[in-house]
């Protein structure tokens, strides 16, 4: 993989890790208030899927949104602020860390109703195909969302009309607290997308550049006019549903063993030319040595001070992000009302 | 006797009570059974009576409600937790196209004995998608029944009221009130199911309200007092059907009438009352009936914000007070 894809992709997760961990401080400390879900374990899809993506492309996202906004590009300061529930947050304040709009970069929504996602999607791949253009839709979910009857309605339609969607699981194994093999008969979810002829593919979710790879092709697909593509990427959270929760229902051991498969920990290996220490080997844990290794040998376009220079970047811009949204102003009363009529023209109703 | 108890302890315990006493009984919902429930309404019971009995369902709001209207119909009494009133939303056709009518459509041929349990209403910031209330929804479909207990007691009455009922009964349960305390005696006798509470006598204006907002107009009604006003307040405790004459009997006393109600103000649950009671009571009151609602807004995610758009204790204050002695017009001012 070339080395200033490499770079980006290791950025973004480096970004997006710093800017979660700040963000569970932050609601510790009480600046930011309600549900709060997390993305740490997760970085290598959001990072993979969002870079491989054209700057035309539309996404649609869920609750565990913010991150992916991030990846693609809404600064920090108007992500964290919109956490913080202030003006000058992405969505003014009005929505929260479930609800990121960013029209300018078309990102089309964080919706909090598990299975929405869908129809806007297909809706948005729909406006699309009529026009002809050579456009396509994100649209993320979990693995709990795919049991929603929605998934099944909007499967069928984007393949019946071949509209210009990447269907992006995130299989996190669990929906809250209900592990994948208790609220899902098909556990291989992207089999699932078989029974719609939509082509699919299974993928390390927690190697950002098999995500990567994977959603060039499925892209490509789609822009010659492929249909919709279906990828399920493998994944984990290493933190509970939300800052409400703290994930007692999963094993310790079951955790660890994940966490040893940190994707931020995978790519760096990847990037860089120094060798793993014997101790870090021993805690990557047997399966992921081997990739690692391999990887490393060959690739070697990252050097130790570098990584140091990056990691020191995302901190910065995430403390940047904290202040400014410390400074922002609370949104008005007469603002709140204003986005309530936003599209209506100048007709005066009562 | 009765003990200092927790909301979520007293649905709780109804729920254990009915599971142990009926076979038919049984429920699903997401993470009601290893997690227990989001607000612990169900914790304990799917180790106590297995998973059959208390069950984990994916996240298929509207074929699992639709599931718990197949299961009443053969004679099991399901009770179904839709995680929040928010993803009832999903559910509607089950609730009322199949579960309120087929009683109806069938000729009297079937009983519904199914209750739905839904945490609601606006909690700490969860966003406009999170912060709904749908009673006036719900209200207006003929077939069903609706319970808003506002209190531990209530809340263990209703619950197993409705699971012995026949009728389909929705439970809006509200999301600040599972840790909140009140005295439980599950021995005490229950009043029917929809009648309303006296939560306060007082002879100056009547309060109606229901759910959490019932508890701030108790609230207000001690500041008023202060002030020389003796509110009376009303608990609804159901909004459908809701107890006429206890509504009526308070505002015949009092001749002013205040609703309270956390539901936007528009169609809601308010102008329900405000138009019966104003029908009803039109000789015996002083002033029109009066409502304090919700703003006609999404819920703001902005904390400040989101406390501005539903009444709070020092609006409903400041509501009855102005009800109960109107602001002078400027001419009767200069006059005195
Ligand atoms: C329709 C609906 N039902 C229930 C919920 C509550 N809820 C929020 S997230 C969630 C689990 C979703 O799991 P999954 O799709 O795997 O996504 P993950 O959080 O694991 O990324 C549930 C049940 C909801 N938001 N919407
Ligand atoms: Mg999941």
């Amino acid at each position: 993989m070339e080395r200033d894809v490499l770079h980006r992709l290791l950025s973004d997760m480096l970004l997006s890790r710093a800017f979660e961990e700040r963000a569970a401080e932050e609601y510790g400390k009480g600046n930011i208030v309600g549900f709060l879900h997390l993305y740490p374990g997760e970085e290598a899809v959001g990072a993979g899927v969002l870079n491989a993506a054209a700057p035309s492309d539309y996404v649609v996202s869920g609750y565990r949104e913010h991150a992916h906004a991030l990846m693609r590009g809404t600064p920090a300061r108007e992500v964290m602020a919109e956490l913080f529930g202030r003006a000058d947050g992405v969505s003014g304040g009005m929505g929260g860390s479930m609800h990121i709009f960013d029209a300018e970069r078309r990102f089309m929504g964080g919706y909090a109703i598990v299975g929405e996602s869908y129809p806007i999607a297909i809706g948005i791949a729909y406006a699309i195909a009529m026009r002809r253009l050579p456009e396509a839709v994100i649209c993320f979910f979990g693995d709990g969302a795919v049991n929603q009857g929605t998934f099944h309605e909007s499967l069928n339609m984007a393949a019946l009309w071949r509209l210009p969607v990447l269907f992006v699981c995130e299989n996190n194994h669990y929906a809250i607290g209900t592990e994948i093999h208790r609220h899902s008969a098909v556990t291989e979810v992207y089999k699932r997308a078989a029974a719609y002829n939509i082509p699919a593919e299974k993928v390390d979710g927690m190697d950002v550049s098999r995500v990567y790879d994977a959603t060039r092709r499925a892209l490509d697909l789609i822009r010659r006019g492929g249909g919709p593509q279906f990828i399920e990427c493998e994944t984990y959270r290493f933190r509970g549903h939300s800052m409400a929760d703290p994930g007692s229902y999963r094993p310790v051991a079951e955790v660890k063993a994940q966490m040893a498969r940190d994707p931020i920990t995978t790519a760096i290996g990847e990037a860089a030319i120094r060798l793993p220490t014997q101790a870090e080997l021993a805690e990557a844990g047997a399966d992921t040595i081997a990739r690692l290794t391999a990887r490393m040998v060959e690739a070697g376009h990252l050097a130790e001070v570098e990584m140091e220079g990056l990691r020191k970047a995302a901190d910065a811009v995430v403390e940047d992000a904290v202040q400014f949204a410390l400074h922002s102003a609370e949104p008005t009363m007469a603002a709140a009302w204003a986005h309530m009529t936003c599209n209506r023209r100048d007709e005066v109703l009562i | 006797m009765s003990e200092e108890t927790l909301y979520w302890q007293a649905l709780n315990k109804a729920m254990d009570t009915e599971l142990e006493a009926d076979e038919s009984v049984f429920t699903l919902g997401e993470d009601v059974g290893l997690v227990g429930g989001s607000y612990r309404a169900t914790q304990g019971l799917m180790a106590k009576y297995g998973e059959w009995r208390v069950r984990d369902t994916p996240i298929s709001e509207g074929s699992f409600t639709g599931l718990g209207v197949g299961a009443a119909l053969v004679g099991m009494r399901p009770v179904v937790e839709i995680m929040t009133v928010n993803f009832m939303l999903l559910a509607l056709d089950s609730i009322i196209n199949a579960a309120a009518k087929i009683p109806f459509m069938s000729g009297g041929q079937f009983r519904m004995p199914l209750v739905i349990r839904v945490p609601g209403g606006i909690a700490k910031q969860l966003g406009a998608q999170h912060s709904q209330r749908l009673e006036h929804t719900i209200m207006n479909v003929p077939g069903l029944r609706i319970a808003v207990p506002s209190t531990p007691q209530d809340a263990y009455w209703q619950l197993r009221q409705a699971i012995a009922s026949d009728e389909p009964i929705i439970l809006l349960e509200h999301e600040l009130l599972y840790f909140s305390k009140g005295p439980l005696d599950i021995l005490a006798e229950a009043p029917p199911m929809h009648r309303a509470a006296n939560r306060r006598p007082g002879r100056d204006v009547t309060i109606i309200s229901y759910s959490r907002h019932a508890l701030l107009s108790a609230a207000a009604a001690e500041e008023l007092a202060k002030d020389g006003i003796e509110a009376e307040v009303i608990d609804l405790r159901s909004l459908k059907p809701i107890d006429w004459d206890t509504c009526a009997a308070s505002v015949e006393k009092t001749h002013h009438l205040l609703i309270v109600e956390e539901d936007c103000r528009f169609a809601g649950a308010g102008a329900e009352i405000a138009a019966t009671l104003g029908e009803r009571c039109f000789g015996a009151l002083d002033a029109p009936a009066t409502r304090l609602a919700g703003l006609d807004m999404s819920t703001p995610f902005n904390g400040t914000l989101e406390a501005a758009s539903i009444p709070q204790v020092a609006d409903i204050v400041a509501a009855a007070r102005k009800l109960c002695r109107p602001a002078k017009t400027p001419v009767a001012a200069a006059a005195e």
